[in-house]
């Protein structure tokens, strides 16, 4: 009797919860929810709290007081964070451009009809899938200083008389971390413009060709302009990772030889985790948010704009 | 005619392809030669002539055996592992809704969190680790795996919504309407006919946030502390450099086996991971 009337009753609750799923609102709410409380929790209120930390002298152990911008001005007059974001800029600037321009050449390449196709497709994005401080490892590995593979190649080969200073020196290990950041990025700017190669229609060239175009001509009046609106998605993505990136330089050089190589990410992770001082490392990565925000800014119209369209 | 033709076709195809396939893959065979090359060979300098520089004639085991016995590497696996498919779980639950919901519900302010979202899918986690090292100890997650599980979602929440938002909408939706005619209700009409029709979008973005949190670094950096809760690529990097000194062989070992659960995962999902990348950035 008591069990029946259990039943009755869940069903009934049963049933108000799939009334009120029947609307559209609750349903909305209901289905947003889980992931909304994550993201608020997890990326709004750290970065409130990013704000509020770098206006503070906090310190591991130590809330701190309000100190208004002296961690902003103490960062810019700091020698060290200066070079960090002049190497910052410089990574991003040049990975990017080599990045877009082999990733462009080698989505052409495979754009093409070849044997063994599709297992060459897949063995080019390795080193996007391969964890970064893992290959970064293997990098440092072929770039050291006693036992390099690349400088016993080039001397046995007759190019060099003495070894290259890959890492130790901060200029050639800037550009070391720039090699490295395009041999891991490139895959995925040779896979996205593929994707979008392939939406191109082949009567296109075939047009092209019979006015007279060369291959040059083909691809600058043809390919290009129908390529840019994935090439500039691809670009802003690419920007975003390559300007607030860490892992790489922190196997690669950890910053050294004597700071020349600090990227802001790695300069921040130094003051903030490694000396403890929070609120300073938290204004330094904060340095990151106007281009950050910047490069979604234009994303966002060129969406917008899209749609309207 | 043909000759020059096959010349040029060397040139502009086989040669830079080849330097392509050189340039992407010479890490890794040096990753697996330098993991299975015993340390004497190892340990030549770059002046001195090598009898097999680039291939070894006594392959070992001992950085293999090394790592596995010596170190947590097993654990550091196990827990990667762990922390991959749990928080690629939660993502792609959480995904799933909030993708259908602002793909096929009309309610106010839809817009605005589609946009919001899409800002948050693009903060770097190297903006926030800081102060959100601060939270999960508040919330006494520090040095647990569930530090890494919750907060993992919060870079693939954002791709997993705007992948399968993209997804749904190509969805007719004259299929639900059926459902609905037929006397099933909206929750019903989701969970029954759209998201087994969304599986492969529903794949492609799980396969995709499976590499990514793999990959992920700073969190497990400033998170972790202990050797035990580790994930591979902290492991690595923090236990198996004793002071100054590297042990290549073992290093290289570490990478190569830390690499092959995910790039299996890999290689057998590879359209969809393909499909989840150009996904990732159309929206």
């Amino acid at each position: 009797m008591s069990e029946a009337i259990a039943v009755t009753g869940r069903r009934e609750r049963v049933s108000r919860l799939t009334r009120l799923l029947e609307s559209e609102k609750v349903l909305a709410v209901a289905l947003l929810l889980p992931g909304v409380v994550i993201l608020i929790t997890f990326i709004a209120y750290p970065f409130v709290m990013a704000l509020w930390f770098s206006l503070t002298s906090i310190r591991v152990g130590d809330a701190g007081q309000y100190v208004g911008l002296a961690n902003f001005t103490k960062a810019i007059d700091d020698t060290i964070f200066q070079q960090a974001f002049k190497n910052t800029v410089f990574y991003t600037f040049w990975a990017t451009i080599f990045k877009l321009a082999l990733g462009m050449w080698l989505a052409l390449l495979l754009n093409r009809h070849f044997r063994f196709k599709r297992i060459v497709r897949a063995s080019m994005l390795l080193p996007f899938i391969i964890p970064t401080v893992l290959s970064a490892f293997a990098w440092r590995w072929m770039f050291d200083p006693t036992f390099s593979v690349m400088n016993w190649a080039l001397y046995h080969g007759g190019m060099i008389t003495d070894r290259l200073p890959f890492l130790s020196s901060g200029d050639w290990a800037m550009w070391c971390a720039v090699v490295v950041n395009t041999w891991r990025g490139m895959p995925f700017f040779a896979i996205t413009l593929l994707a979008g190669l392939q939406t191109i229609s082949p009567d296109l060239h075939e047009a092209a060709a019979l006015d007279g175009a060369n291959a040059w001509n083909r691809f600058w009046h043809v390919t290009w302009p129908l390529l840019l609106p994935v090439t500039l998605v691809v670009v802003v993505f690419s920007v975003i990772q390559t300007f607030s990136d860490f892992q790489l330089i922190y196997v690669l050089t950890g910053g050294g030889p004597a700071n020349s190589t600090h990227l802001i990410a790695t300069y921040a992770y130094q003051i903030g985790v490694g000396s403890g001082l929070l609120g300073e490392g938290a204004a330094l990565s904060l340095f990151m948010f106007p281009v950050l925000f910047a490069v979604v800014w234009v994303q966002l119209r060129y969406l917008k704009r899209m749609e309207n369209a | 005619m043909l000759i020059e033709r096959k010349w040029k076709k060397w040139a502009y195809f086989y040669l830079p392809m080849a330097l392509f396939i050189l340039f992407t893959l010479f890490p890794f065979y040096w990753m697996a030669v330098t993991a299975f090359r015993p340390d004497p060979e190892l340990y030549r300098t770059w002046r001195q002539p090598n009898a097999a520089p680039l291939w070894t004639l006594q392959p070992t085991m001992e950085h293999v055996i090394g790592l596995l016995k010596t170190t947590a590497f097993p654990t550091w696996l196990w827990n990667t592992m762990a922390i991959a498919i749990v928080s690629t779980g939660i993502s792609l639950v959480c995904g799933t809704f909030a993708g259908y919901a602002l793909a096929r519900l009309r309610f106010r302010g839809s817009e605005f969190l589609g946009t919001a979202i899409f800002i948050t899918y693009l903060v770097p986690q190297t903006l926030l680790f800081i102060p959100l090292a601060d939270i999960v100890r508040d919330l006494h997650l520090g040095n647990t795996p569930w530090a890494l599980m919750l907060t993992y979602p919060t870079f693939l929440i954002p791709f997993c919504t705007w992948l399968l938002m993209g997804y749904f909408k190509t969805i007719p939706k004259e299929l639900e309407e059926c459902a609905r005619i037929d006397g099933a209700t909206r929750f019903g009409a989701m969970v029954r006919i759209i998201f087994p029709v969304a599986i492969p979008g529903i794949l492609s973005a799980g396969i995709f946030a499976f590499t990514l949190s793999w990959n992920e670094f700073i969190y497990a950096l400033v998170f972790m502390a202990s050797a035990d809760q580790k994930t591979v690529p902290v492991g690595v990097v923090s236990e198996l450099i004793r002071g100054d000194i590297f042990f290549w062989g073992q290093l290289m070992a570490g990478a190569l086996l830390g690499s092959v659960p995910v790039a299996l995962v890999y290689s057998f999902f590879v359209e969809y991971y393909v499909t989840g990348m150009t996904g990732s950035v159309k929206g």
